[in-house]
């Protein structure tokens, strides 16, 4: 075991250096001279534009540059934004709580609807059910989901006028932050009006983020679920007159679950790829919409900052699911 | 006629008359009604294309001052020379979409192409000689690979500038790995069969052996990659026009539409509606297609 986490550890050393070998290009491809690019249209004297060369180190080798880029990575230290004077980490500290609990809700929700509709899928196979979830999975799956977002504040908000279309909360509250979600710290400074408006602006940005991946986890329970039905084991636990909610779900359903929490796993990448386009619709307050902003402003030191974080957490991610995996399942600990 | 040439030299006769690989091929995919839905779609999106300017009604850039956001024919308002309504500057959504049909299908296939060309290169050089080339070309991929899709075609774009091209260009880069992939894993399962090694002993050349011997028999998983690869193109390139990163205005792209059309979502519905639902037929059919394509194309899946 310990072999396979060491091995598995190592691996992610070059990732680690090709993102910071992106994030550190990133500023340094871009067409022209990074200082002017960074200043805009107001442009810069002389003077202030050596000082700022000498500042940045764009004076010395690329490889130095690269070294002292990682030292200062290393320290925590990702520069100042250039358009609010703040520092990188802790603004990515601010708004990545919102991030997660969007992400957390639309995996959440995923899975209570995606679970279930790809066991009864799969147990009732070739029925209108089947059909049916499989229908509208590969509809979800092809979903642009920044028009989907789009669709329901059009349905949700402007006709029947249920939910808010953008923000977090409504503005009249102001929860002291203790997790970071809303809607816990809502609940845990007995607000209850607070937490119904933290409520009712996540469900939409949630359900739109859920739906990618509430469609890939119902076909991967399904097609699971249907690989494990037709295995022995299965013939055997029917043919000792098991009941046949038994046999699903303690015998077929704990083996079909091992591909699909890797596919949850692997919905990490895609839940931040669509939160930075659910945040920009919705207005979220979270690191996807912050990035887009920076664009927008070329704010490139929030840019590579948060290009870097986000890899790395990504990174992490698919780490653990690979370590979980593995201790879940010895085959593949044993593998090689 | 990609059908044949993957088929061909796959199947061993076995006693009887085997069917011909083409036949036995359509009879799997037309019993998949979804892929053949899939198919007629993207023939229709297809037809779309190419003579949008004999159907479309208008010019679809030219504005009209006197029809600003005016609603689709059969709503209060509307009028049958703009079926669909128009846009906040008069344009005609319908003539729009046909025109953005032909973007559509460009970024689609160009990106695929693209990724598939360097990918297929790449995946042979790794999978034939291992080693060194192998581990760098891996380790690259999955560096790509780590990154969420879209923050890296966001970071290549804000690089490059945004722009119809380049966004491509951004895209074809992060859908690379999987063409890297599924080229070298089929390269590494062919190259120890008999026929390559028959090759190799009469005398085939390096650069023949990759090309015109392994390459065609590892086709069938590209063809298939390659079908799901254009919606995921087509996805994308949108998700970027809509961010403002792809296809700039008045450029009729799907996602720039939709992009335009944001701050009218609380006056009119059409010019929110319609754009993403040219995007999502689209990518539904070729979803389907490519889920066809891989049921009838995999042996392991036959019955």
């Amino acid at each position: 075991m310990l072999r396979f986490i060491l091995t598995r550890v190592s691996l992610v050393i070059p990732t680690f250096i090709g993102i910071t070998l992106l994030a550190f290009f990133l500023v340094r491809l871009v067409p022209g001279d990074p200082i002017e690019t960074m200043a805009g249209e107001r442009g810069i004297d002389p003077a202030r534009h050596a000082q700022l060369v000498k500042e940045y180190g764009f004076d010395k080798p690329l490889l130095t540059q690269y070294g002292v880029y990682i030292e200062r990575v290393v320290q925590g230290d990702l520069g100042k934004s250039i358009v609010t004077r703040e520092n990188v980490l802790s603004e990515f500290g601010q708004l990545f709580p919102a991030t997660i609990e969007l992400a957390l809700c639309a995996i959440l929700i995923a899975l209570i609807v995606g679970l279930p509709a790809g066991i009864i899928a799969a147990v009732k196979r070739n029925s209108i059910f089947d059909h049916g979830v499989m229908g509208i999975s590969l509809t979800g799956y092809s979903m642009p989901i920044f028009w989907w977002g789009l669709l329901l504040i059009l349905l949700f908000s402007v006709q029947l006028g249920i939910t808010p279309v953008s923000g977090r909360i409504a503005v009249q509250y102001f929860i002291e932050p203790v997790t970071g979600f809303l809607t816990i710290d809502s609940l845990l400074a007995g607000d209850i009006d607070a937490f119904w408006s933290a409520l009712s602006h996540l469900v939409l940005p949630a359900i739109v983020l859920g739906t990618v991946p509430l469609a890939v986890i119902a076909r991967m329970t399904r097609s699971a679920m249907l690989e494990v039905l037709g295995e022995d084991y299965i013939r055997t636990a029917r043919a000792k007159g098991m009941a046949p909610i038994r046999v699903v779900a303690l015998h077929a359903l704990r083996n079909a679950l091992i591909p699909v929490v890797t596919v949850i796993g692997l919905q990490v990448g895609t839940l931040f790829t669509g939160a930075i386009l659910t945040e920009t619709i919705f207005s979220w307050p979270g690191v996807g919409k912050w990035l887009i902003e920076a664009i927008s402003r070329r704010d490139y030191p929030v840019l590579q900052g948060g290009t870097l974080l986000l890899g790395m957490v990504v990174m992490s991610v698919n780490l653990l699911v690979d370590l979980l995996y593995g201790l879940i399942n010895p085959r593949i600990r044993h593998a090689r | 006629m990609t059908a044949e040439t993957l088929e061909a030299p796959a199947v061993a006769a076995p006693s009887g008359t085997p069917p011909h690989p083409a036949r036995e091929f359509w009879t799997y995919f037309s019993a998949n009604r979804g892929a053949v839905a899939g198919l007629v779609v993207i023939v229709l999106v297809l037809l779309c294309a190419l003579f949008a300017p004999l159907i479309a009604p208008h010019d679809p850039d030219m504005t009209n001052n006197a029809v600003f956001l005016k609603p689709p024919f059969w709503q209060e308002g509307g009028s049958i020379s703009y079926p669909l309504g128009t846009d906040a500057i008069g344009r005609d959504i319908l003539s729009r979409l046909l025109y953005g049909a032909r973007l559509s299908l460009v970024i689609g296939i160009a990106v695929v192409a693209l990724a598939i060309v360097v990918g297929v290169v790449l995946g042979l050089i790794a999978g034939y000689f291992k080693g060194i080339a192998d581990i760098a070309i891996m380790r690259f991929m999955d560096i790509l690979m780590t990154m969420p899709s879209l923050l890296l075609a966001i970071v290549i774009v804000a690089i490059l500038g945004p722009g119809l091209m380049n966004a491509m260009l951004a895209v074809a880069i992060v859908v690379l790995p999987h063409y890297v992939r599924i080229t070298r894993a089929a390269v590494i399962a062919e190259t120890s069969k008999d026929y390559v090694v028959a090759a190799k002993v009469s005398g085939a050349q390096t650069v023949r052996l990759m090309f015109s011997e392994i390459l065609p028999n590892c086709a069938a998983p590209l063809i298939v990659q390659a079908t799901l690869g254009v919606s995921t193109a087509i996805l994308d390139a949108a998700a970027l026009g809509f961010l403002g990163l792809g296809a700039q205005p008045p450029t009729p792209e799907w996602g720039t539409m939709l992009a335009d059309a944001r701050e009218f979502v609380l006056r009119a519905w059409w010019v929110v509606t319609f754009p993403g639902l040219a995007i999502l037929i689209t990518v539904l059919a070729f979803n389907l297609l490519g889920d066809g394509l891989r049921d009838a194309l995999d042996p392991k899946l036959k019955r």
